[in-house]
């Protein structure tokens, strides 16, 4: 078995039928990374030694017939969640030698269940990005083309998964940070709805929107981490108890008899020629599979970008203020005073697009901007979400390209940041209006790149999501193979 | 919609950030594109609708009030830039 | 012209919850520098408030006792700025929608009342602490008192004296006391004023140029604050010229306030919902249960006091005034202390010694001194031997009998030994026995005291005056 292949499913199985032990399997996985990494650039950081504990104490586990979900199955984090004692950069000069005194939440459950955390993985500068060239530690490149973005800001996630780096990773998801990378590296991306994933220990980008969701290579993989890293915690107020014990429920039930709705505005004219045509693929695929496709409409499609910048860059200038070089991160050297301090530390620290994305949120809620621009915003946010809350009324998914492109060249849209903005138009309504959403490859592009499909449920409805994903997985399976994969539809 | 190199010089002021004159100019445009790009949101009437300021599924999240042991002075001082005799140090502030 | 003083007072009020407003570090005063602090209250990386249920509860008590609406949803909001004392960069507090909101409290001036309107009262944190280095070149940075949940009380500006600023500033620290919300600690900054105050010619009605002045931790401050105040923004206007809109810094010491370096910007805090937060929903049946759970506040019991017990107004708006020396009182009645013996021992003795000690605490129960009240009525100690009782319990702490007993205080009713220092007193003083015998009634007060020298003031004073009736009769007989 090829260990870029393995799926969370198979090393349970290698474990138990002792085909392979956990100390085996990881390293494995750092042999991996050892001879792909430095192409594909991952990783911020590795915890080999650590790792090797923890997959002898997952070994122990199964020997005695113990352990949970993920025991001995190598992971990786994206380096925007706490790890006590190992450091947490989001990317960011700011905090390049940051070490938490604790662990983020979804980190502490997968490890809980016995994931083996083989390391920390590169993201946008705090997250804010598509490309995952917004990083202190350069770009990741995209497993199937080295000269293309992976996506981003979960672009490590992504890539890392996609390039049998890791067997699953968590990525967060802002804007489409877990679904757009997943859809340039050809993996899954599931971003759960908000409140599902507890936020203790994500380093916030924009709180009303930031979520936590699993990156993955199969769709039963992305709903085994799911049980692992969802539950109401009492360190977030906005987590939620969801009632829903195990995502894995009806994984298998097929897609027969669901609505699908597919909004006029997902294949316009803005959509690759590639991207249109898997989809048109896709619809056909789920129709043979006894779902119903319907051609529908969500006329905010257009507004949700606007919305989403302005809330998201409004959120994320205040939860970035604390970066003053006072209590933790970088401090410049030579200041004059307090003010000079302030000053120096933060526009040495952040880079140029959490530069730009504070000054747009600062100004956005400045005196005499935010009725105009902030109060609208949310304002339309309501509008968003009743839009959808209309269309769920009829539909059970909402199907649609997860990017209006395939991935893209790396440095293509540097120095135009809007064109950069306008790639996430499909994704941002989904956290305006706090949804669920998976993207899954779809088959490959003219470019032979992959398509991502994403399909939005309703409000905790993650497992229609996987189920109807699941399904379309069976009827298309889609390969990952060495070096990121050629094996498409 | 134009962004004045001044509106950009005081908005970095309250995000305390220091712009050379170049980065300033560049803001100035790109802030520019993209609020003009935001001004979309005009086009849509939402006279009757309210701001959405919460996502409205939960009301009243709260902690018990009771005392947990609070960390180790080392631990909250471990990434400070500069500390002393137990504090974070910063540069003398007068007032 | 004649100028109209405006005053209005925002109190900020550290709220007596055991932990912090968004962790569990606890809200204790003191303890080293940065030893009451975990990743949320230093706003490490990925940390989220959650909010103190108790927090709430208080905040809602002061605004039900302060006769505010309570508002049936409310939310936090972020309020942004830079400062080391505030780690987050931001101070979660309240904007547009405060928890409560419309209210009053009603103050005596010169035994009228005069109703004081509260604008609102919002829940916030409170800031850590800045120490200036004592090796000169920084500042220290200790966020021990950062998340300690506060309320900020803000009251309308109808106040138009320092007088009714500082009446006002007692009252309302007297509710909270009341309420339990706050302990008020002075000493301990728990509770602290700003004055917002400006002057107007006499019938205008558009406000002038205010000033306010911060952290105002005394009575007296606020008084001597606002007093100066008016001296200065008088003497400008006198003079034709403007009063500045600023921000001022009192000096207790120096009798006098500063202006306060112009921060370099203009406040723009660009406040927004706090996402971290869900909303605040309080149901009538929630208001309702956190109405009834109010202890009985001080205007009720000032009622209670005044009409069934026949305390003087006087006495009993002093005892209402502090909920510690009210229910002093209150424990004392209710051992069967009389209540108008029980408010002179309050209004005399007992307050003296507080003035003396600089303490508003009685280190005793009121229990104690309706047993020292029952000692007297018992005719086991005098009243002036009470006096020194009190103060010795004032001092040790120990009950009246065991003070009795150990310094040998109780009466001496002894019929041999009081006839024994009857004649002896008879037989020394002569004169004043025939000053007596020579219709001199007054002499008999004089030899009342002789005795009472005698027995260092102990002798049962109704067994003397009839033994010395007795004996001046016998003396007169021929």
């Amino acid at each position: 078995m090829e260990i870029a292949r393995l799926t969370i499913k198979d090393i349970s199985r290698m474990l138990r039928n002792r085909e392979a032990s956990a100390v085996e399997i990881t390293n494995g996985f750092y042999e991996r990374i050892e001879s792909t990494d430095a192409k594909i650039g991952a990783y911020i950081s590795l915890c080999r030694e650590k790792a090797l504990e923890d997959a002898a104490n997952a070994q122990k586990k199964a020997d005695a017939g113990e352990g949970g979900l993920l025991n001995g199955v190598p992971a990786a984090v994206k380096d925007n969640m706490c790890t006590e004692g190992m450091a947490t950069t989001c990317a960011s000069r700011m905090l390049e030698n940051f070490i938490p005194p604790y662990t983020a939440t979804a980190v502490e459950k997968i490890k809980a269940e016995g994931a083996v955390l083989l390391g920390k993985l590169n993201l946008d500068e705090f997250a804010m990005g598509s490309s995952t060239g917004n990083s202190y530690f350069g770009q990741t490149k995209n497993p199937w083309d080295e000269r293309r973005v992976p996506g981003g800001s979960s672009g490590g996630s992504a890539a890392a998964v996609a390039s049998g780096q890791a067997v699953f990773a968590l990525g967060s998801d802002t804007g489409g940070s877990i679904r757009q990378p997943a859809a340039f590296c050809g993996v899954v991306g599931l971003k759960p709805t908000y409140g599902t994933v507890s936020r203790h220990g994500l380093v916030a980008f924009a709180s009303s929107l930031d979520q936590i969701g699993p990156l993955t290579k199969t769709v039963e993989d992305s709903a085994i981490v799911l049980n692992a890293i969802s539950g109401r915690d009492q360190r977030d107020s906005t987590s939620m108890e969801t009632g829903i014990p195990d995502y894995t429920e009806g994984i298998d039930g097929g897609a027969r008899g669901l609505m699908i709705g597919v909004p006029s505005q997902y294949l316009s004219d803005g959509v690759s020629p590639g991207v249109r045509k898997q989809i048109g693929e896709a619809i056909k695929a789920y129709e043979k599979m006894g779902a119903v496709c319907e051609e529908t409409s969500i006329e905010l499609a257009d507004y949700a970008i606007a919305a989403y910048y302005i809330i998201s860059s409004a959120e994320a200038s205040s939860n970035l203020a604390r970066y003053d070089g006072i209590k933790y991160g970088y401090r410049s050297s030579g200041y004059a005073n307090l003010t000079d301090l302030y000053n120096k530390t933060r526009s040495e620290g952040f880079g140029s697009e959490a530069k730009r994305r504070i000054m747009l949120g600062t100004y956005v809620l400045s005196s005499g901007y935010y009725d105009a621009y902030y109060k609208k915003a949310l304002r339309v946010r309501r509008l968003i979400k009743n839009e959808f809350d209309a269309l769920f009324k009829k539909y059970d998914l909402i199907l649609g390209p997860t990017a209006p492109t395939t991935a893209f060249r790396i440095g293509e849209k540097e120095g135009n940041p809007l064109e950069m903005y306008m790639g996430d138009v499909f994704t941002v309504s989904v956290n305006i209006a706090g949804l669920p959403a998976i993207s899954i490859p779809c088959g490959l592009d003219e470019n032979n790149l992959p398509v991502g499909m994403q399909l939005i449920g309703k409000a905790f409805g993650e497992r229609t999501i996987l189920r109807a994903a699941k399904a379309f997985e069976m009827e298309f399976p889609f390969l990952i193979s060495e070096e990121g994969g050629r094996h498409g539809l | 919609m134009k962004i004045t190199e001044e509106t950009v010089e005081y908005v970095a002021g309250l995000a305390r950030l220091l712009l050379s004159a170049d980065e300033k100019k560049m803001m100035s445009d790109q802030m520019g594109d993209i609020l003009e790009y935001m001004d979309k949101l005009n086009s849509l009437d939402t006279r009757d609708i309210l701001p959405m300021e919460h996502l409205e599924r939960a009301s009243n999240v709260f902690r018990e009030d009771s005392v947990v042991k609070s960390f180790d002075r080392d631990k909250i001082l471990a990434n400070a830039p500069d500390k002393e005799e137990g504090a974070f140090k910063v540069p003398r502030i007068v007032d | 012209m004649d100028y109209e003083v405006v005053i209005g007072l925002e109190i900020h009020v550290e709220l007596a919850t055991k932990s912090k407003i968004f962790c569990g570090c606890t809200t204790e005063f003191g303890g080293e520098v940065n030893t009451h602090c975990c990743p949320v209250c230093t706003s490490m990386p990925g940390t989220l408030p959650v909010m103190n249920e108790k927090a709430v509860e208080f905040a809602v008590k002061a605004g039900l006792a302060m006769n505010c609406e309570i508002a049936e949803f409310s939310k936090m909001d972020r309020k942004n700025y830079f400062y080391p004392d505030l780690p987050k960069a931001y101070q979660i507090s309240q904007f547009d929608l405060p928890i409560c909101k419309g209210g009053y409290v009603d103050i005596d001036i010169n035994g009228k009342m005069k109703r004081i309107g509260i604008t609102r009262i919002h829940i916030e944190e409170d800031a850590g602490k800045l120490i200036h280095d004592p090796h000169g070149k920084g500042s220290l940075v200790d966020y021990n008192r950062c998340g300690v949940p506060l309320i900020e009380i803000v009251s309308e500006p109808d106040m138009s004296s320092p007088e009714e600023a500082r009446k006002y500033f007692e009252k309302v620290r007297s509710i909270l006391q009341y309420t339990g919300v706050s302990d008020c600690r002075m000493q301990e900054g728990s509770i602290r004023a700003d004055v917002n105050l400006s002057l107007r010619p006499a019938g205008s009605t558009k406000l002038g140029t205010r000033t306010e002045m911060k952290n105002l931790n005394s009575f007296r401050s606020v008084f001597n604050a606002a007093e100066s105040e008016i001296k200065r923004q008088s003497g400008i206007l006198r003079q034709g010229g403007r009063v500045g809109q600023e921000t001022r810094r009192w000096d207790d010491d120096a009798g006098k306030s500063f202006p306060m370096r112009n921060k370099e910007e203009a406040h723009d805090y660009r406040y927004f919902p706090e996402p971290d937060l869900v909303p605040i929903i309080l149901t009538k049946e929630r208001i309702d249960a956190y109405r009834e759970s109010l202890p009985e506040l001080p205007w009720k019991r000032f009622a209670r006091y005044t009409e069934e017990m026949g305390i003087p107004g006087y006495d009993a708006g002093i005892i209402t005034a502090s909920v510690k020396t009210s229910d002093f009182f209150e424990e004392a009645v209710k051992y069967g202390a009389d209540a108008k013996t029980a408010a002179n021992w309050i209004m005399g003795d007992l307050m003296r010694l507080m003035n003396d000690a600089g303490t508003e605490d009685i280190p005793f129960g009121g229990k104690m001194l309706a047993e020292l009240a029952d000692l007297i009525g018992q005719g086991r100690i005098s009243n002036n031997i009470a006096k020194t009782v009190l103060s010795e319990m004032f001092a040790t702490g120990g009950t009246p009998s065991f003070i009795v007993k150990e310094k040998g205080l109780e009466v001496v009713s002894d019929r041999d030994e009081l006839a024994r220092i009857v004649d002896k007193v008879i037989s020394h003083n002569k004169k004043s026995v025939e000053d007596y015998m020579g219709g001199k009634e007054k002499a008999m007060g004089f030899l009342m005291g002789q005795v009472m020298r005698e027995t260092g003031g102990k002798a049962n004073p109704t067994m003397v005056k009839a033994m010395l009736a007795d004996g001046l009769k016998k003396a007169m007989e021929p």
